[in-house]
């Protein structure tokens, strides 16, 4: 909460989440401001520094992104 | 997931629906206020910091608040299913409470108020819970039991049944505290306690109290509800049987709301723990002073004496 740009999500969140679905890990992608669930196929928004671990919410992986 | 698919109760869209408008419209908080100020107090009777803490579903801000001023908790995280509620200087995720977005043993503390009663899973929210949480970890949470509403379950469903040939489910069925303290054991907590308080809170009739649960976004979301809302004779009858059967003296009718209050630790060793059958030292029968008569068969291994 201290020096980070505003909007950007908080450090200690990355820490402790995972995908509510298949409880694996997370990839934060800092540009798209998205978190990468590769096991879900699913990549969940950042809005205004609250990750939206909603599935409905998330936008579909498409096979090229998951190759990266 | 999981082989056996827990049945749907409730239509938590359109909970989450109700929610948003409660809270827009200005809700009525009484009972989250009763509740998040007791779960405050059972915090403070544990004498432990917390640096972690996760605040799961509770409407509002009330339990977030009480937290913060307690002192034992390093950072709170607020887990709700609404992303449109941004209380400032938070650390917030949005999520839904019967998919935990949280990774295995990584919080001290799990609080929640007025939320679990909604949920379709609550075994498999409570073993999320379990798991998040680290070795010696804490859930404290409270929810709605099933002694809440009972006069106004019992007033629809004769007025409906009069009026309309048959009663439909208008009341959500809630969780009774025994089976909640068994349901806290199966999902591996240890030390698990849960226990009821009651609060009864008077209207001047029955329509004030639908109004109040209006306000708290509490109002039908069941899957199987009835969807022809309430006829008006039926309502006015109910109304009326209301204020015969719980009326006080002074006309104002009684309502009841059941909090229930749920505590589990995850298992650690520092914890007490039941000691293995057989390894007792001294006789009962010494204790009581009296002299030790056979039972016919004897417990522990076979064969030994």
């Amino acid at each position: 909460m201290t020096d980070r740009p505003p909007g950007s999500v908080d450090p200690k969140l990355l820490e402790i989440l995972v995908c509510p679905l298949t409880k694996s890990t997370l990839e934060y992608d800092r540009e798209k401001q998205e978190l990468i669930s590769r096991a879900a196929k699913l990549a969940y928004p950042i809005r205004d520094g609250i990750p939206i671990m909603l599935p409905d919410e998330a936008r579909k992986l498409d096979e090229s992104e998951l190759k990266r | 997931m999981s082989m056996n698919i827990p049945p749907r109760l409730f239509d938590r869209a359109l909970l989450l629906a109700r929610r948003r408008r409660a809270l827009h419209g200005g809700a009525e908080t009484f009972l989250l206020e009763r509740a998040a100020e007791d779960l405050a107090e059972r915090l403070a009777a544990v004498n432990r910091r917390f640096e972690l803490a996760v605040d799961l579903g509770t409407p509002g801000d009330a339990l977030a608040e009480a937290l913060s001023a307690s002192g034992r908790i390093g950072a709170l995280v607020t887990c709700e299913p609404l992303a449109d509620l941004r209380p400032a200087g938070r650390l917030r995720v949005v999520a839904d409470e019967e998919a935990l977005p949280f990774g295995d043993g990584k919080l001290d503390l799990v609080v929640s108020a007025l939320a679990l009663q909604w949920v379709n899973d609550l075994p498999g929210t409570l073993v999320q819970i379990r798991r998040a949480l680290k070795a010696d970890g804490l859930l404290l949470a409270a929810l709605v039991g099933g002694e809440t509403l009972v006069e106004l379950r019992e007033c629809l469903a004769a007025a409906e049944a009069e009026t309309a040939g048959g009663a439909s489910p208008r009341i959500a069925p809630f969780a009774e505290v025994r089976a909640l303290g068994a349901l806290l054991q199966r999902a591996g907590f240890a030390l698990p306690v849960a226990d009821a308080d009651r609060h009864v809170v008077r209207y001047a009739t029955m329509l004030d109290l639908m109004r109040d649960l209006r306000r708290m976004g509490a109002t039908n979301a069941l899957v199987e509800r009835s969807r022809t809302p309430l006829k008006r004779a039926t309502l006015a009858r109910a109304a009326a049987l209301y204020a015969e059967r719980f009326a006080d003296r002074d006309g104002r009718i009684r309502a009841t709301f059941e909090v229930i209050s749920l505590s589990g630790w995850a298992p650690h060793q520092s914890q007490q723990q039941p000691l293995r059958p057989g390894s007792a030292r001294t006789r009962l029968a010494d204790a009581l002073g009296v002299n030790e008569r056979s039972a016919g068969e004897k417990a522990g291994p076979r064969g030994r004496a």
